[in-house]
């Protein structure tokens, strides 16, 4: 099939198979995918700037579906939603400003690999930690966990650390029904801009860094983490596609031939959210930065970007 | 609890395939009838073009998801 407007022929199969595992990880997990989305498409020879723009217009497809059926099983916090849409938009902003510094200063390429190996993995290695440390207190108490499975509210390794900062009382505080806290608006806004920056710096949603933020620094139970994460990222990522297309960096028709694909895939990952605890969901998380490590040593190493 | 299984299985199949037919159906008649006008947007009139993209992912994620759910629906209660 040919697409005019990146001046590419690729197998409309293949694109709503990429949708479609896609759409699996980011129902399940929350995140966009662009991690795998990118290189995807790179591989069909669509150029890199089409790659990172047209992703994100499949990235709001694909989590409109998703925070749909999320919201519908009551994973949605609308309310910390729009709050974090706020700081990851300026954060995001600031990110593509560091970046134009960066390209200014001629080490773009290494510093942005760099920040990227050490933060994937980071986010790995802790949440390995956390979540291995929570399962063996969790079956230690194995009557705790069997009165869980069926509920939201999950518990964490981290947990003292998170109610301390739950407890630092910068006002406004502001309660979230929803997600069963109080916490001040500066912290919702700090995580948002942090992961904003991370994906104005990095590329893609930065999901990986937003959704185990949500999780260890505000308290927000795992379920909840998912289903809010996929429906600020429909925020943002709908200001990413707008700003990308102005550039010329958006091939609608590859987006909407992948997301064919991703709406199933992001159905199957939502449901299956139901089947799993806080922990184990978080512990399948763990290879996904890995992912994107790989991918960027791929590149530092052989010089081709994927 | 197999029974179950087997039923919800072959009814996720069912609604691949036909939900694969309407998919072919929708890039054949959609896409190709938007192809060149898409192109022409974007060549002459970025910031329309931009407008345009997301209300067509937007669209495109409401219109699907409501089909998946109904066939869903359907089929499960068919096989139920």
């Amino acid at each position: 099939m040919f697409f005019p407007i990146s001046n590419t022929h690729i197998n409309p199969i293949y694109l709503v198979i990429v949708g479609f595992i896609i759409g699996i990880l980011g129902g399940f997990f929350g995140v966009g995918g662009s991690f795998i989305a990118g290189p995807a498409l790179r591989l069909m020879g669509v150029d890199w700037n089409y790659a990172v723009g047209t992703d994100l217009a499949h990235i709001v497809g694909k989590s409109i579906v998703a925070a749909r059926q999320h919201r519908t099983l009551g994973n949605v916090d609308l309310k910390l939603g729009l709050f974090m849409a706020i700081g990851t938009i300026a954060g995001a902003e600031c990110g593509a400003q560091l970046i134009q510094v960066l390209k200014r200063a001629g080490n773009v390429n290494s510093v942005v690999s760099y920040v990227a190996i050490s933060v994937y993995f980071s986010i790995s290695a802790f949440m390995l930690w956390e979540s291995q440390k929570t399962l063996r207190s969790d079956k230690r108490r194995w009557h705790s966990v069997a009165k869980a499975a069926g509920s939201k509210t999950d518990r964490s390794a981290f947990g003292p650390v998170t109610r301390a900062i739950q407890r630092l009382k910068i006002s406004p505080m502001i309660t979230l029904p929803t997600s069963g806290i109080r916490i001040s608006l500066w912290t919702i806004l700090l995580v948002a801009f942090i992961g904003g920056l991370f994906s104005g710096f990095l590329g893609g949603g930065a999901g990986y860094i937003r959704m185990p933020s949500m999780v260890y620094v505000l308290g927000v139970p795992t379920h909840l983490a998912v289903g809010t994460d996929l429906f600020e990222i429909v925020i943002s990522a709908s200001y990413g596609t707008i700003s990308h297309a102005i550039k010329g960096n958006v091939d609608i028709l590859i987006a909407l031939v992948m997301h064919t694909g991703a709406v199933i895939g992001a159905q199957i990952g939502a449901v299956a959210t139901q089947y799993f605890t806080g922990p184990k969901i978080r512990l399948a998380f763990v290879p996904l930065p890995l992912i994107g490590a790989a991918i960027v040593i791929y590149t530092l190493v052989t010089g081709h970007k994927l | 609890m197999k029974k179950q299984a087997t039923k919800s299985l072959r009814a996720f199949a069912i609604e691949l395939v036909i939900y694969s037919v309407l998919v072919t159906v929708y890039f054949f008649l959609v896409l190709h009838l938007l192809g060149e006008w898409l192109y022409h947007l974007e060549a002459q009139h970025r910031y329309l073009y931009a407008v345009v993209a997301l209300l067509l992912i937007a669209g495109q994620a409401v219109a699907l998801d409501a089909v998946t759910t109904l066939l869903f629906r359907l089929l499960r209660g068919r096989w139920r």
